[in-house]
């Protein structure tokens, strides 16, 4: 499947990814609503680690064996069959945050429902990859098996 | 607290309607200027060190950034200036010789503005480059006296090596050092893709780079830097580097602190050593020391490629190009005074030196008039802002020019003049590691190339309305220049008409 991947050696930690994912995940879309305005204000899927000098954009690798589907107690968790996409159903979501608890990667963040990367599957390309003014997060099929 | 008796020189204005407070700008300005207030979460500015880069302005997501030149008025005075109290108080204040990056701002006349190009109406039509073929490839080298044949139609001369380019357009010498890899990567790479040239400046050739050695102009420069067989052999032509149109006359100092590693390995010199290049090269004191160093240099590459030598603009351009033809030079590049530089004395940048457009001139004359102008190739540079620059100086007499303010304008540069303090918010003018990643070479070689593909388009198109296909057509055709607005003299050297003559 297509996934997103970091370089870090290109990321300039300007973190526009993240205000760019929150916009793409707010009610309004509007970037200054959605960064300034909107209650609850909507919270970034992709998380930038690190400083200027070493930095890299980190979010869900969309596993091939997801221990977030697994663990998940009530089901919301799922992986798309076709588009492999791992998301989470908001209706089934308790917030209980299990997920949060197996994660490998720490890519879940709190919330009701659960607060994790979509791949913006409605889009054809994901926000944070599509705004990364140093082309440092690349989204593309590299295939393999589990990461 | 100490007094500071310099203003500012910018503000800048944050509209806090549009900010959302993503910190991008504090983390994006090397030199400060917007931080978190004390409550780490609203951003506030310090306009104190800002230099009007806009890298803040173009990242920021809402646009919220404006920056201002900050106005605070002097005593009108037409003789002290702000700007000449402004550089007193910094020289009381720090006891040095005032340094600046980037061509001088100064304004001086800029004759590209003063000629006006022709085109064919009613007689001599015009050519549509769209619908025919339009010649701008370029080919630089000493050309042979005359051509003999034999029977069959071969040519019997043997001929010098000469280098083709698919554009007039070279890109001119910006070492290692003075700028950072990934620039010179970006311009390799463009080179590349456009059949064109770029100049590796006088900083030694960095490994990364071996694989557009095919593309690579290499400078033997006073320092010697880098110098060895493999370097000259590993380019594409070499140039002996006497000066520079920034600083005529000046050598260079690279401090220390900027010898990395890296630099230090493709200058051969010691980390953190400074890099000193003597104002002359202390093998070069006349013309016949010039032909030896030529004759060493033709030598040491088995005479496969042509040798240039670049001389900065100055009163005696003209006899001075005519001995470096002489002296056994293929090519010779002359740099005007208001060719950039990544650091040079103010005061010579701005004071030192004639117009590229005046230098050229005289020089294409001069040889013209000796019967000697097949015998080198001029390249002229030292400013080129657009295609009609270009084609106004090829008509001029140039055979090809050097860009370099324009290729990294393409690359983000916005002519902040402070390449010098090794703080490049984008990425060129430094060698901090967290400010050169954010040059990434595939995107930017990819401007430089639509750059100078747009200008080839334009170039062909000019050269269609006068009814010319192709640039050797062009090149010392000054029947296609006019002057406006020029005194006699003026005319004269340029050796054009006035409009409506
Ligand atoms: S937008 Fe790109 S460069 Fe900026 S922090 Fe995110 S991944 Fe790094
Ligand atoms: S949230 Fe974690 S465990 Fe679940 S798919 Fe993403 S990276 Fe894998
Ligand atoms: S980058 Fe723009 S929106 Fe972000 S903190 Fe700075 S001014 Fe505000
Ligand atoms: S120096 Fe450049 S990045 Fe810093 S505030 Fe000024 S314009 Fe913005
Ligand atoms: S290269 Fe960088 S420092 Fe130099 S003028 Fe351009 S933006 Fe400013």
């Amino acid at each position: 499947m297509k996934r997103i991947y970091a370089i870090e050696e290109l990321c300039l930690n300007c973190r526009l990814c993240e205000v760019y994912c929150k916009t793409a995940h707010s009610q309004s879309k509007d970037i200054i609503k959605a960064n300034k305005y909107e209650d609850p204000a909507p919270v970034s899927r992709v998380t930038v680690y690190g400083d200027n000098f070493l930095s890299a954009a980190l979010n869900c690798r969309h596993c091939d064996d997801p221990r977030c589907v697994k663990a998940c107690i009530t089901g919301a968790m799922t992986k798309d069959k076709k588009t492999g996409i791992v998301y989470v159903n908001e209706e089934k979501c308790i917030g209980c945050m299990t997920c949060l608890a197996v994660c490998p990667y720490g890519c879940i963040k709190v919330g009701k429902p659960a607060v994790k990367c979509d791949l913006c599957r409605n889009e054809d390309e994901p926000a944070c990859v599509k705004n990364c003014p140093n082309h440092a997060l690349i989204y593309t099929d590299l295939g393999g098996e589990d990461e | 607290m100490s007094v500071n008796y310099i203003p500012r020189r910018f503000t800048v204005i944050r509209d806090k309607e549009r900010c959302i407070n993503c910190g991008c700008c504090v983390r994006q300005c090397s030199n400060e200027c917007h931080l978190f207030a004390d409550d780490g979460k609203t951003v506030i500015s310090d306009s104190n060190s800002c230099v009007a880069c806009h890298r803040c302005v173009d990242l920021c997501p809402t646009g919220a950034l404006r920056i201002e030149k900050y106005v605070c008025d002097y005593r009108e005075n037409a003789n002290w200036t702000p700007q000449y109290q402004q550089e007193i108080c910094r020289q009381a204040e720090t006891g040095g010789v005032l340094l600046s990056g980037m061509g001088t701002p100064k304004p001086y006349p800029i004759y590209w503005d003063k000629i006006l190009l022709n085109a064919s109406q009613v007689t001599n039509p015009s050519i549509d480059p769209l619908r025919e073929p339009m010649e701008i490839r370029t080919i630089l080298g000493r050309k042979p006296e005359k051509l003999t044949v034999e029977k069959k139609g071969k040519s019997t001369v043997d001929m010098p090596p000469q280098v083709i380019l698919e554009t007039p357009i070279m890109f001119s010498a910006m070492s290692f050092g003075s700028i950072s890899l990934n620039a010179q990567k970006s311009l390799a790479m463009a080179a590349k893709e456009l059949g064109t040239l770029f100049n590796v400046g006088e900083g030694g050739l960095h490994p990364d780079l071996q694989p557009f050695t095919d593309r690579a102009i290499v400078q033997v420069a006073s320092g010697r830097f880098g110098v060895h067989s493999d370097y000259l052999n590993n380019s594409r032509f070499v140039e002996i580097k006497i000066g520079q149109g920034a600083k005529p006359g000046i050598g260079g100092h690279l401090p220390g602190e900027k010898v990395s590693v890296e630099v230090s390995n493709a200058r051969m010199i010691p980390e953190g050593s400074d890099a000193i290049s003597p104002a002359p090269h202390h093998d070069i004191y006349s013309i016949e020391d010039l032909r030896q160093l030529i004759w060493a240099i033709k030598q040491a590459t088995g005479n496969s490629k042509p040798v240039s030598v670049k001389i900065a603009a100055v009163h005696n351009v003209a006899a001075i190009v005519s001995g470096c033809a002489r002296a056994g030079a293929d090519i010779v590049a002359i740099d005007g005074f208001r060719g950039g530089t990544g650091a040079a004395p103010t005061r010579i940048r701005d004071n030192v030196g004639i117009p590229i457009e005046l230098a050229l001139a005289s020089a294409d004359q001069r040889l013209r008039d000796e019967g000697i102008r097949s015998r080198i190739s001029l390249v002229a540079a030292g400013s080129f802002r657009c295609s009609a620059d270009i084609v106004k100086a090829i008509a001029l007499g140039a055979d090809a020019c050097y860009c370099a303010s324009a290729p990294l304008i393409a690359m983000g540069c916005h002519m902040c003049q402070t390449c010098n303090t090794g703080k490049c918010n984008w990425g060129i003018a430094t060698q901090r590691p967290e400010l050169t990643k954010r040059l990434n070479p595939d995107i930017m070689y990819k401007r430089v190339v639509n750059l100078i593909t747009a200008w080839n388009h334009e170039i062909k198109e000019i050269m269609g309305g006068m009814g010319i296909n192709s640039v050797d057509s062009l090149r010392g055709n000054r029947l296609m220049l006019r002057g406006i607005g020029l005194s006699e003299k003026e005319l004269e050297i340029l050796g054009i008409r006035h409009a409506g003559e």
